[in-house]
Formats: C-alpha cells, sequence, structure tokens
C-alpha cells in the first residue's frame, strides 16, 4: 500500500506520520542528551568502499545504480560505514554522533521484509574505557526502549578472536580463521582441516614432490601457458605453502574442543566471565574484558545477573562487530525484526581509517518497528 | 483463434533442434513467409500463437505471463529471474542445448584443484595486488549464489557479455564463470574448469509460465499435451 512503511500500515500521512517522526525525534533527543551531535551521511554511496568492506555479497543485499561519472554507487545500506568515514575524515579522536534516516535493504523474492526502513543510532567513537562505553551505549539504547516488551541478548565477537589467537598453531592459519569468523560453515571445515591430518591427492602429492625437489618452476611452466595478473611466482609461493601446510602439526583435539566450548558458551552476563574461565582458563584476559564490562553495566544499573550472553551470538550477521554485541528483540512479535542491536567496532576503523584507527562502539533502534511493537500507528 | 502463446527461439541451432524435437512427437512446426521474416504456426494447431524470440527474452516473458509455454535454456531462467519457481514452472527438459555453467582459472594454477583452494587464492590475491580476485562473467546472480553458499569470500564480479574465456589473458579477471558444452573453448584460452566448480547443470527445457491467463488456454494445453507425451499433467 502506497501510505504503508516497513511495520507500519499507516506512516506516510497524518497522525501515522506524526507519531513515526515523534517517535524518531524522541531517540534524536535522547542520543543528543547523552552528548552525542547530531550527524548526516549521504544517501547515495559510493559503492566500491562498501563492496570492498563486505564483499561481492552485498550486491546480493544492498542496491546499485550507476552514474555515468561517479560511477557505481550503493543506497546507504546502513549507517556505520559512512559515519565512521565522517569521523575519520574530520580528524576526531572522542566524539558521540546521533543520526536517523533512511537504509535501504535489497530482499529475497518471497521475503515479506521492507527494502526500506528507518534507523536512530548513537555512535561513541574515541572513548578511553571500552567496558564504560560498551556499558553505555547498551544502556541508552535499552533506556530509549523503556518499557517495550523486549528481551535483550549479548555477546562478544572478541572471544572467537582470542580463542584463535590462543591456539598453537601458525600464524597463516590463525588469519585464515580469522578471515573467516563471519562464515561460519567455513570456519568450522577450516578447523576441521588444520586438525586432520590432510588426505593428499595424486596431483597434489606431485606438486609438493616439485616444491621439494625445487622443480615448482618448471612445473607450473609445463602445466599451461603463462596468463593473466597471477604469477608463476605467486603460484609458486603458494605451493610452498601448501607443502609447509601440509608438514604443520595437527590441531589436537584439545585445541579444537576449546574453539567450540568458546563459541557454545552460554550464560548471562554476570556470570559469563567465570564461565569463560573456566572452559578456556587460558583466554584470561578476554574473561578480564567480560568482567569489567558485566561491572560497568552494573554500574548502569542494568542488571547483569538477568542479561543473557552468547558467545556466538552476532556472528552473521552483516555487520563488522568485532567485540561487545547486543541485541534486543520482541518475543511475542516473531514477524518483527530485532528491535535494536549494536556492537563495538574497532577493526572496521582501522580499515576505513587509512591506518588510524579509533575505538568505536554504538548502536541503532528501528523507529517504525519500535512503533509497531508499541501498536502505535498500525 | 489464437488463445494459447507459445514461445520458441527466433532462430539458429536452438530453433531447429526445437522443431526437430517437436516434429519427433507428431507436431508439425512451420516457419512462415520468408526465411528472415519471424513468424510461424504449429500445424493442426490453429489456436496456438507461435511468438519466435530470442531464447535470452523468453526467461522474461514467460515471468511477465505475456506467452503461456516458452523454451529456453535452464541457465537462463534461474539467472534472469530471481525466485523463478514462483511464477515458472519446468514442464519437460528436452534433451539439447546442454550446457555447464562452471568456474575455470588458468591451467598453470597447478595449486588450485578445488573451491577451498580458490578461495585461498582469492585472500593472498587481495593481499598481494589489493584488489580483489575478479572473475568474469554474464550469470551475476547464479555465481554469487554460488560462492556465497561455498563461503568464498575476496572475490568480485566483472561482467563480460562475451569472449569472457579471453579475459584472463588480456588482464581483465583471473578467473571466468561461463556456460560451456565441451570445454575446447576453455582448454583452447588454456583455462582448467574446477572439478567442484560446477554451478548449474543447463538444459533446453520446455517452460509454463504460472502467472499468465490460462483461462482460454487450457484446453489447448490439454490437446497439446495428449500430442507431446513428455509434458507431464499439469502441476
Amino acid at each position: 500500500m502506497v501510505t504503508s512503511r516497513a511495520y507500519l500500515e499507516n506512516g506516510r500521512l497524518g497522525q501515522g506520520l506524526d507519531d513515526v517522526r515523534a517517535e524518531v525525534g524522541r531517540l534524536m533527543s535522547g542520543f543528543i542528551a547523552n552528548g552525542a551531535q547530531p550527524v548526516e551521511p549521504a544517501a547515495l554511496l559510493p559503492a566500491d568502499v562498501l563492496i570492498d568492506l563486505y564483499g561481492e555479497d552485498l550486491r546480493a543485499r544492498a542496491y546499485t545504480t550507476h552514474d555515468p561519472v561517479e560511477g557505481e554507487l550503493m543506497l546507504r545500506p546502513d549507517f556505520t560505514v559512512p559515519v565512521v568515514q565522517i569521523h575519520m575524515a574530520n580528524g576526531a579522536s572522542a566524539a558521540r554522533y546521533a543520526y536517523a534516516g533512511s537504509v535501504w535493504r535489497r530482499q529475497e523474492v518471497g521475503s515479506n521484509r521492507p527494502t526500506e526502513y528507518l534507523q536512530a543510532g548513537f555512535e561513541v567513537f574515541g572513548g578511553t574505557d571500552p567496558a564504560a562505553d560498551d556499558a553505555e551505549v547498551f544502556a541508552v539504547l535499552a533506556t530509549a526502549l523503556g518499557d517495550l516488551p523486549v528481551m535483550p541478548v549479548t555477546g562478544d565477537l572478541g572471544l572467537i578472536f582470542a580463542a584463535i589467537e590462543a591456539l598453537d598453531t601458525n600464524e597463516r592459519r590463525k588469519s585464515a580463521l580469522r578471515r573467516h569468523v563471519w562464515r561460519p560453515q567455513r570456519f568450522k571445515r577450516l578447523l576441521e582441516r588444520y586438525s586432520a591430518k590432510a588426505e593428499v591427492s595424486a596431483e597434489r602429492a606431485r606438486l609438493l614432490q616439485a616444491v621439494e625437489d625445487g622443480s615448482v618452476h618448471t612445473l607450473i611452466k609445463a602445466s599451461g601457458a603463462a596468463l593473466g595478473v597471477r604469477s608463476i611466482d605467486e603460484i609458486a609461493a603458494r605451493a610452498e605453502i601448501l607443502l609447509y601446510e601440509k608438514e604443520a602439526a595437527a590441531l589436537s583435539e584439545t585445541a579444537v574442543a576449546l574453539v567450540s566450548s568458546v563459541l557454545e558458551l552460554k550464560s548471562t552476563m554476570g556470570s559469563a566471565a567465570q564461565e569463560l574461565r573456566r572452559v578456556a582458563p587460558m583466554l584470561g584476559a578476554a574473561a578480564d574484558g567480560l568482567e569489567a564490562r558485566a561491572q560497568a553495566l552494573s554500574d548502569a544499573g542494568i542488571d547483569v545477573s538477568a542479561l543473557p550472553f552468547e558467545a556466538s551470538y552476532g556472528r552473521t550477521t552483516l555487520e563488522y562487530y568485532d567485540g561487545f554485541v547486543f541485541g534486543f528483540h520482541a518475543p511475542d512479535r516473531p514477524d518483527l525484526p530485532q528491535i535494536a542491536q549494536g556492537g563495538r567496532y574497532d577493526a572496521l576503523t582501522r580499515v576505513l581509517g587509512d591506518g588510524k584507527s579509533v575505538p568505536a562502539v554504538g548502536g541503532i533502534i528501528r523507529p517504525e518497528a519500535a512503533l509497531a511493537l508499541n501498536g502505535g500507528a498500525v | 483463434m489464437s488463445v494459447l502463446k507459445l514461445g520458441l527461439p527466433s532462430k539458429g541451432r536452438l530453433q531447429e533442434l526445437t522443431i526437430d524435437w517437436f516434429a519427433e512427437r507428431g507436431i508439425t512446426v512451420e516457419r512462415t513467409g520468408s526465411g528472415r521474416e519471424y513468424a510461424g504456426r504449429v500445424v493442426g494447431f490453429d489456436d496456438i500463437e507461435l511468438v519466435l524470440l530470442s531464447a535470452g527474452e523468453i526467461p522474461k516473458e514467460l515471468a511477465a505471463g505475456r506467452i503461456h509455454l516458452g523454451v529456453t535454456g535452464q541457465d537462463l531462467v534461474h539467472e534472469k529471474i530471481p525466485g523463478w519457481q514462483e511464477k515458472i514452472t519446468e514442464l519437460t527438459e528436452m534433451g539439447f542445448g546442454h550446457a555447464d555453467l562452471i568456474l575455470a582459472v588458468p591451467d598453470n594454477w597447478v595449486d588450485v584443484q578445488n573451491i577451498d583452494d580458490f578461495d585461498a587464492v582469492a585472500a593472498a590475491f587481495r593481499a598481494n595486488h589489493g584488489f580483489r580476485l575478479r572473475i568474469a562473467t554474464k550469470y551475476h546472480n547464479l555465481v554469487r549464489e554460488f560462492l556465497r553458499g561455498h563461503d568464498v569470500a575476496d572475490y568480485q564480479l566483472v561482467d563480460s557479455q562475451g569472449a569472457t574465456e579471453g579475459t584472463v589473458k588480456n588482464l581483465t579477471a583471473e578467473a571466468v564463470a561461463d556456460i560451456t558444452s565441451s570445454g575446447d573453448t576453455l582448454a583452447a584460452n588454456h583455462l582448467k574448469i574446477l572439478p567442484d566448480g560446477l554451478i548449474l547443470k543447463s538444459q533446453a527445457t520446455l517452460f509454463k509460465s504460472m502467472v499468465a491467463d490460462w483461462s482460454e488456454a487450457e484446453a489447448t494445453f490439454k490437446k497439446l499435451q495428449s500430442s507431446v507425451t513428455d509434458i507431464p499433467l499439469q502441476r
């Protein structure tokens, strides 16, 4: 219907629109009262930065268009990336931002998810006390949601990275695992491969033999014409890696079990640190971080003994989180998405900041979904 | 009066084989007018209107319900109509026009034997060259879906509407995803198919539009069905 908008039957005119605007205004005021300055990124963004970041898959999830001069452009699929870019370009070290506006997402055929919806967000950059900032962002969003019937959940992607770092294996394997943290299937396959004695095909055995004999360049040249950008030296270098990999010690069952038990950890925020120390005593620093965050949340008035914690939460989202993550969903309204979500994304600022990086944590509320949950403007 | 619109390929080998396929089932499809005119008829079926279209246009016409039945490749339907199952049904595969959509890399990539290797190479390539490994294709949807299903990262698709096998030599791509029937063109261009890189097996297929207006065409369809025994009963 032409008068409907995301999650709301009437929201484009009259009372419905008034309700939407009031809700967005209320959220923005709340964020600004917490020290944020308003920021308004462009709706049409250069596609290359986003695709570089998220990969080719993003094309299936965002709208692209083409300008003869500016090249490929994308309708803003989220605010995080352009807000980080504005922050980094501004050279600011510490800042807080509030924003509200539409994002656009392509949806699969047959999906009834909206292709355009509002987000209102709060971001904290450059803080010196990560636990306190994590807690503050969570508390600001929780306060903004008020007494809506939502259930929070928290997680920490930092635990997976800490578990990878603690593995007794070479840096190359760790880097491959880190690269696939957001793709659970391949992550699992990689772990399995690193923990088994690899089966080597006849063709692969010939290649490895050639590396050992020092005849790998000859083998490559005999296999086909030199072709394309990837050079013979690059091929030979990877062949050497394959030999090195074959001879690398397999991960022990204990090590794989450790990663699994960290990933499967479910608890409350209040006892997550204790649980982590029990299943993975060597991840002491990560447990300290959890403990500090639980304390900060508690100081902010959150009941951490009733706040669920799942180590794998947030692993398959489009976002680029690498630390604390959280979401608020509406258990009685499975038709609605998460009403709010957020997390820490320090690594993203490094990628976008030309070598500079800044601690960053933030979150968004979906005002239309919040209204729909509240029974307003339906 | 024409009530059932049948879309057939407008020219070439695919058209000849389609006409032969119907002929083997006792149905004569005749080209009318001069050889270059896109017109024809189905002998004995005055209520079928033959619509001659490029094979690439047929999926869209089926999905829009502007033709009731159409012959084209599965690759084209799957690529061009996202969620095609909602609008189009496969009636029968026709046994010709076989073509596989595959992922191919240079012959001299001796270190790449499967998709896992390909993914690892993509990561190293990006680190070495500062841009993501390029795959030339015109089947963007199918290739992206396939690679997502296999958790491949750090690649990009570059559009290639023809002579795709030449893109690696021309330094505009590192790998190709294209249709092949024999693999000869790939081999001539020093490319090898990844054994687990089969994205789609395709052949010429008779499709039925589920969104076309069938109220008056149903009877004609039944009559055609009884002649062409391969067409299963309406689903």
